[in-house]
């Protein structure tokens, strides 16, 4: 087999819809969610030929998300066809949907894994950040899929309004029986910008919620594995972001436009090939997307010296942020210290004392 | 440790695109080597720690990989993807 010139992807993110009956103001999914583009969603057809393909370029794990992937009717026949294709699936759910009928369909048909979301501990809480009452359903999904031994992951978005229930959610992990818990603090991508003054926390609930975490870990071992992931704003270096572009992952969005990361369709002048016209593996080999800012070429200095050596431990962090803060994609992500515009970050973690929400709508589209 | 399973979700799988076994886990995937996969075949929550010691010695000519396979066990314990099933 001739060496492949990219190397092999271990993880599709496939975004089946981006409809949702929830409207979290944190919303990774792009401002234009309502847009026409974003309506034509692909047939069964496409997402099996695809994931079949996705294995085939070296694919293992398949994260069924959206929105709200619940909303698709072929769900169970996605999910029989990620098993026959040899993929580990999950799903991302917001849980309302799971009803003990549809997620023992999905069982049947070979789903591996579901992943819940909460807003937040406090049901009311929960209700006024999904801007959705849901909090009661959440807790029923959680308690089926562990009666039907789905191995459970709980999500919770962590930002300034419910970031002091920490140990509320962590305690919540372990009465629900989760096996993961996926501590996120907001990354400020999509809808999160817009709501940035009513997201960011202070230094100092970031700092209470690692001790809860540290003591939690300490507390309760590997029974229950928390993700706690740093907001990328309190860090002075980057992280790899999506593993690095076109590394490890790809995302696939509703309408077939294949990404190199959920925020990707944000850079200006990238076009993005569709699973309708290319094969997969063309997209990833071949596509300038994807090659953009693959590998290290592409860097500018500070990365290019990096004096650090860190080019291929961090990939020159997240492009998106780059261009939201430098307004140059290409430019080193501002998370770093040695970026010219690092005083960017550190003068956007004040937070401001303002916490109403601009909810994610695909009627009222809002523009940044 | 008396009587290992895998972790709830976890499934072994050969990878055919990479040539390698793999353990499947929740959002991640532990690559393994030929005699790891072996040992986490017979963690079935089932078979007790010395008959899976017992069943891969017999399959390798009576040699002693009590060590091994306690090493390779602690390891994935550590890391929450081996349970014990008697605890």
């Amino acid at each position: 087999m001739p060496e492949p010139r990219a190397p092999s992807p271990l993880t599709l993110v496939a975004e089946l819809s981006y409809q949702c009956p929830l409207h979290c103001p944190y919303c990774s999914n792009p401002l234009e969610i309502g847009a026409e583009t974003y309506r034509r969603e692909l047939e069964t057809e496409h997402w099996l030929r695809t994931f079949r393909q996705a294995r085939g370029l070296g694919v293992l794990q398949l994260a069924l998300t959206g929105g709200e992937p619940m909303l698709r009717r072929d769900l169970v026949e996605l999910c029989a066809g990620a098993r026959r294709a040899g993929l580990y699936s999950s799903l991302i759910t917001a849980g309302t949907l799971f009803t003990r009928e549809r997620a023992e369909a999905l069982k049947a048909a070979g789903l591996d894994h579901v992943q819940i979301s909460i807003q937040s501990p406090d049901a009311a809480e929960n209700d006024r950040i999904a801007g959705n009452r849901s909090f009661a359903k959440k807790i029923a999904a959680a308690r089926v899929a562990r009666e039907l031994d789905f191995p459970l992951t709980l999500n919770c978005v962590l930002h300034r309004q419910n970031l002091d229930r920490i140990e509320a959610v962590l305690d919540l992990a372990l009465v629900l029986g989760a096996q993961r818990l996926e501590l996120a603090n907001t990354q400020y991508y999509g809808w999160a910008v817009v709501n940035q003054a009513a997201l960011m926390p202070t230094r100092e609930q970031i700092l209470r919620g690692e001790e809860a975490v540290r003591r939690f870990r300490e507390r309760v071992g590997p029974a229950v594995d928390v993700l706690w992931v740093l907001p990328d704003l309190y860090e002075s270096l980057p992280k790899p972001c999506m593993g690095g572009w076109g590394r490890t992952a790809m995302v696939i969005a509703p309408n077939g436009d294949v990404l190199p990361c959920q925020a990707a369709a944000t850079i200006p002048g990238l076009e993005f090939a569709n699973v309708r016209e290319r094969p997969l593996e063309w997209i990833w080999n071949e596509s300038e997307a994807f090659d953009r800012f693959r590998g290290t070429k592409w860097m500018q200095e500070p990365c290019r010296t990096c004096p650090l050596g860190r080019q291929e431990v961090d990939f020159g962090g997240c492009r998106c942020q780059a261009l939201r803060l430098t307004g140059d994609a290409a430019a080193t992500d501002p998370v770093c210290r040695f970026s010219a515009h690092h005083d960017r970050v550190v003068s956007a973690r004040e937070p401001v004392a303002a916490d109403e929400f601009v909810y994610r709508t695909v009627k009222r589209p809002v523009r940044a | 440790m008396t009587r290992p399973r895998l972790v709830t979700g976890a499934r072994l799988h050969y990878d055919e695109v990479r040539e390698e076994h793999v353990l499947l886990v929740p959002e991640g995937v532990v690559r393994l080597n030929p005699t790891a996969a072996e040992v986490l075949e017979l963690c079935d929550g089932e078979r007790s720690l010395e008959e899976i010691v017992r069943a891969l010695s017999a399959r390798y000519d009576g040699a002693d990989l009590g060590d091994d396979v306690h090493g390779l066990l602690d390891a994935m314990a550590q890391r929450g993807l081996v349970r014990d099933a008697g605890a």
